[in-house]
């Protein structure tokens, strides 16, 4: 499994399950099937970016570093669209992308590296 | 013509000196002295470098030859071997400048060191055992750890060797698995104290008196050290609950944290809105 299919899992995954604890806050629970989608989509943009990330960089610090960064942009443009509710989208947004950028650098294989030359092989004097 | 007692005993030593006229080698000093021979220091005057110099008592065995062919960083490399004026077989190899490993313990060197030391080991016994050689007297004194961190694995047994006792696996007749008990009580000596559990449990498996219940080869071995070594569960241990969740936090620690954060930072809004 690659590091960018590891961040669209986990960023499907935690961003369903951020969604789903709008259901908590009683003045959501009508948009609830809305929040979900919409987080769903939020978390995977931020586990494709943080995914291509971990493939160029490999560091647990800056692939946190960058998650967090990218899940906090990402919930400022939702939080803009409702034009409410910044702190709510925000905060959890940007651990939740700090999490699914630790992910993608821990689990996953990195690109395939280029094929070795079979001059490579030889015995050299 | 009467000689003082200190002209006999010169006259002794020298006659017990190997005779390495009409050879490449200049004899420096004795080094070592071990069951089948001594080691010396010497200078090959055609190449002008130092080498070591194994003397035997008897006729080169075999198991030289074999031991000779074995190419592994962890193997001092043979350079030539033959047989002295005086009769007396003989083989030249790298000298190598180094401490002995129980010395080297002394300096109280990381666990993360001792493990690597210990992989270089049985790694170099790996490969002999894959090329249908035995070590038969594996022990700190026959590992030397070079300047540079190298590590090697010195004096290879023949059959002549009947290993040390302290090191020696009871079957009467040694096989590789004689290595792997040996293997068993040098990871226990490197261990500090106190010793962690699972690489406790990874030596006495290695050391178990029954050749059938130890690890089957090195490999198996050098395996479950690496688990270890990767915060992973050993095959020789079963660990109790409590010892499965330390490990588990402390392999993903960055990952509680994280998912603490979330936690946290949720249940503070939700307590925030409600107050």
């Amino acid at each position: 499994m690659n590091k960018i299919f590891v961040g669209l899992v986990f960023g499907l995954v935690l961003g369903a399950i951020d969604g789903a604890t709008a259901w908590f806050t009683p003045e959501a629970r009508p948009l609830i099937g809305g929040i979900l989608v919409g987080s769903s989509i939020k978390g995977m943009i931020v586990g494709l970016f943080s995914g291509w990330f971990a493939v160029k960089v490999h560091s647990i610090k800056w692939g946190i570093a960058v998650g967090a960064g990218l899940g906090l942009l990402f919930a400022l443009l939702v939080a803009l669209m409702q034009k409410n509710h910044y702190l709510e989208i925000m905060l959890p947004g940007f651990v939740l992308g700090g999490v699914i950028g630790f992910l993608t650098q821990r689990l996953g294989t990195p690109a395939v590296p280029q094929a070795i030359r079979p001059e490579a092989g030889r015995e050299r004097m | 013509m009467e000689l003082s007692d200190s002209v006999v005993d010169y006259l002794r030593q020298v006659a017990g000196l190997p005779d390495l006229s009409g050879t490449r080698y200049e004899l420096e000093r004795e080094i070592g002295r071990g069951g089948v021979g001594v080691v010396y220091a010497a200078r090959d005057q055609h190449l002008n470098r130092r080498v070591a110099l194994k003397v035997f008592d008897f006729p080169m065995p075999q198991e030289a030859q074999l031991i000779a062919r074995l190419e592994h960083p962890a193997i001092v490399p043979i350079y030539e071997a033959g047989t002295l004026p005086d009769g007396r077989s003989f083989y030249a190899m790298k000298l190598v400048r180094g401490t002995r490993l129980d010395h080297y313990l002394a300096r109280s060197p990381y666990l993360a060191e001792r493990l690597r030391v210990i992989g270089r080991v049985a790694e170099a016994i790996a490969f002999a055992h894959s090329r249908g050689v035995i070590h038969r007297d594996l022990k700190p004194q026959n590992v030397m750890v070079g300047e540079f961190g190298e590590v090697y694995v010195m004096d290879w047994g023949v059959d002549a060797v009947a290993g040390t006792p302290a090191f020696r696996a009871p079957e009467a007749k040694l096989d590789h698995r004689s290595d792997i008990y040996a293997l068993g009580i040098l990871l226990r000596f490197v261990l500090p104290k106190p010793q962690p559990a699972a690489l406790r449990a990874i030596a006495l498996k290695a050391m178990m008196p029954d050749a059938g219940k130890r690890y089957q080869t090195v490999n198996e071995f050098l395996a479950d050290i690496e688990r270890f070594q990767e915060g992973l569960a050993v095959e020789a241990w079963t660990e109790p609950l409590w010892h499965r969740m330390r490990r588990f936090g402390s392999r993903n620690g960055v990952l509680l944290w994280l998912f603490g954060a979330y936690a946290t930072v949720k249940f503070l809004l939700f307590f925030l809105r409600h107050v």
